[in-house]
């Protein structure tokens, strides 16, 4: 199979995640982080695409890109926009927030300098052909109860929401 | 195809989901102003099978849905453990459902479903399952914290348990991903023998860190122990009594199946193992904080809060000494624990009365007089805490000193001897407040139900039998521990 996965495109989609991602959390207006978040799933679902994981990068376009978002816009117009554009945007926890950034920087020299020796080899062989069938039989096969435990996990949020919800209690 | 034994092995999950499902489907066809009764003791009913599946299950040991399971001596303690604490809290709440006036479906329901999790978890063996399995607990206790939403308080506890605790789960769940990305597997038999294979690569370690990050918010040990007082001090009662003992001993189970299992090697050798200084500290340190926070608390909710952080500072001291006895010591701390820590709550539940009003010390001023049976349990319950000879509580810690000692952690047995001295202070002066001073104002003692006092008359037995004959239960757990280091 020859590969897709070329440097180019890796390096263009994350540098399309990253700089969509820190627009994210810098726009004043609410409506455009909502698109610039859009962006960064949509590039997050073609990194999917280039570790051959066709099944993930679907589900993060139909799910994330589709749904949630979704959400987050009917969120958004619940909201008063130009209120929110008023407010400010940071605060003050500068200590905080430079010692988390110092720190994450020594890890990330670390890792540079390190090289591969920190991450070691990895032994599980992706199935490169196939994944989405691989998906289906390791879910309905293998990880059943995991999977069809799930449903409870669900069933408990979801009374959880009413209970809290509910207007008359 | 699956075999039937396989479904034997998650008995008594099944069971506790069907019943929580007929008590959802139950709850829309009866009145509501009638319905706690029928519905308790459909849930009742319920956690009482599932301490009968547990007990069944004894006869099928063995793996499960493809390795993700395990039926051993360990896994069905702790299934006895969380059951029967669901079967007890579930006993307690008829009185309290109907003066704070919750409704019964959803309470009921959430708590059988909750032990499903807290049941799933001391039985999984593979990350994936016990993390979704520590979700279903952890929401469910999440939701039953605010029950009392007429009151801003039960709110408050409510979202800062969520909101932090899916903070720590966060963090669980990135250590799950690097430890899959350091061993390639997340079956903890697979990955105990790919550490033994290739050593523990730095990548295990921080696993190690972020799994012990988020249990550790789980259980309240220091330094993640910060929420425990407001959440305890909001939450209804019996709904602290069943969440400071059963999710709580469901994460020790997963703790000493993580780190054990996956170090055992080492273990066995007579090495210390990786993670052993970050438990050492958060012992330590879990004990020290919690005994002097609680030492100047007058709201006893509160300062049972600071208890239960010390209680599992107590724990983790078994967790840092020598393997078998320390597990074994662990789990006999547990099932003790279990046992006067609920029983505690729910004297405290009975008596804080409608809206909670009665909580504070001032309150408890001779109670002895007024209420002696609550007055005697509330005691009985808090010598135990101290650890006085004759309670479960003594034994319990005699155990856990005595393996540390085995181990020679000299230092930490001293931090915890010298914490168990001040805690005998600060639940002496419950004690001397219920007998000792004349009450101020003339508070009413409500007429102690049938369901409260059967509670309280089988966490005392647990009290007393563990107290004068651990034997059976210590020599249980001995074989559990044997199981599980194999």
């Amino acid at each position: 199979m020859n590969p897709v996965a070329t440097p180019f495109f890796f390096y263009f989609l994350s540098a399309m995640a990253l700089i969509s991602g820190v627009l994210v959390i810098t726009r004043k207006n609410p409506v455009h982080s909502a698109i610039a978040l859009i962006f960064t799933l949509l590039s997050l679902a073609g990194l999917y695409l280039m570790l051959y994981a066709p099944f993930v990068a679907g589900v993060q376009i139909i799910l994330y890109a589709g749904g949630i978002m979704v959400l987050f816009l009917f969120v958004i117009m619940l909201v008063s926009v130009s209120r929110v554009e008023r407010e400010s945007q940071f605060n003050k926890q500068w200590l905080v927030g430079i010692a988390a950034t110092a720190a994450l920087g020594v890890l990330f020299i670390l890792v540079y300098a390190k090289g591969k020796s920190v991450f070691p080899e990895r032994t599980v062989q992706l199935p490169e052909q196939l994944n989405t069938q691989q998906v289906a039989v390791w879910l309905y096969g293998t990880y059943m109860l995991p999977f069809e435990i799930a449903s409870l996990l669900l069933l408990v949020a979801i009374v959880g929401a009413v209970v809290m919800a509910k207007k008359r209690i | 195809m699956i075999a039937t034994a396989d479904y034997i092995r998650i008995l008594p999950e099944i069971v506790l989901t069907l019943f929580g499902l007929i008590v959802m489907f139950v709850d829309p066809l009866l009145p509501e102003s009638r319905n706690v009764k029928p519905l308790g003791i459909i849930a009742l009913i319920g956690s009482l099978g599932a301490v009968a599946a547990s007990i069944y299950q004894m006869r099928y040991p063995g793996p499960a849905f493809w390795n993700f399971v395990v039926v051993d001596n360990f896994s069905i303690f702790f299934h006895l453990l969380v059951t029967i604490a669901a079967a007890l809290v579930i006993m307690a709440s008829f009185e309290y459902l109907r003066v704070q006036e919750i409704r019964a479906g959803e309470y009921f329901g959430l708590i059988l479903f909750g032990t499903v999790g807290m049941a799933l978890m001391s039985s999984a063996v593979e990350l994936v399952l016990i993390f979704i399995a520590l979700e279903i607990s952890s929401i469910s206790t999440y939701i039953l914290a605010g029950f009392r939403r007429r009151d801003a308080g039960s709110v408050e506890s409510s979202l800062k348990y969520f909101l932090l605790g899916s903070f720590a789960t966060a963090f669980f769940l990135y250590g799950i991903a690097l430890m899959f990305g350091a061993t390639g597997s997340t079956d903890i038999p697979q990955i105990a023998s790919a550490l033994r294979l290739n050593g523990a690569p730095l990548l295990a370690y921080v696993a190690y860190a972020l799994m012990f990050v988020g249990l550790g918010f789980k259980i309240a040990s220091a330094p993640f122990h910060v929420w425990t007082p407001d959440v305890y001090e909001g939450a209804p009662s019996p709904v602290v009594a069943f969440m400071s003992t059963a999710p709580k001993m469901a994460v020790f189970a997963v703790l000493l199946r993580i780190l054990f299992v996956t170090e055992s090697p080492s273990l066995l050798a007579g090495s210390r193992p990786v993670w052993f200084w970050w438990v050492w500290g958060s012992a330590a340190v879990s004990m020290t904080l919690g005994n002097l926070g609680a030492l100047v608390q007058n709201n006893v909710k509160r300062m049972l809060a600071y208890s239960a952080i010390a209680h599992a500072g107590y724990l983790l001291v078994a967790f840092a000494a020598a393997p078998e006895a320390g597990i074994s010591a662990a789990m006999f701390y547990a099932a003790s624990y279990t046992a006067m820590n609920l029983g505690a709550f729910i004297v405290v539940s009975h008596f804080a009365n409608a809206g909670e009003r009665y909580v504070t010390l001032d309150d408890y001023t001779g109670l002895g007089r007024r209420s002696p049976l609550l007055a005697m349990t509330l005691t009985i319950f808090l010598i135990s805490l101290i650890g006085i000879p004759a309670t479960a509580g003594f034994f319990a810690k005699f155990y856990v000193f005595s393996a540390a000692l085995k181990a020679n952690l000299v230092w930490l047995t001293i931090i915890a001897v010298v914490n168990s001295a001040i805690g005998a202070y600060y639940y002496l002066r419950v004690i001397v407040a219920m007998y000792m001073r004349d009450s101020t104002q003339e508070i009413p003692v409500m007429r102690v139900p049938a369901g409260v006092t059967a509670t309280l008359l089988c966490s005392v037995a647990a009290v007393i039998y563990l107290g004068i004959l651990p034997g059976r239960v210590l020599e249980f757990a001995t074989r559990s521990a044997q199981s599980l280091l194999r």
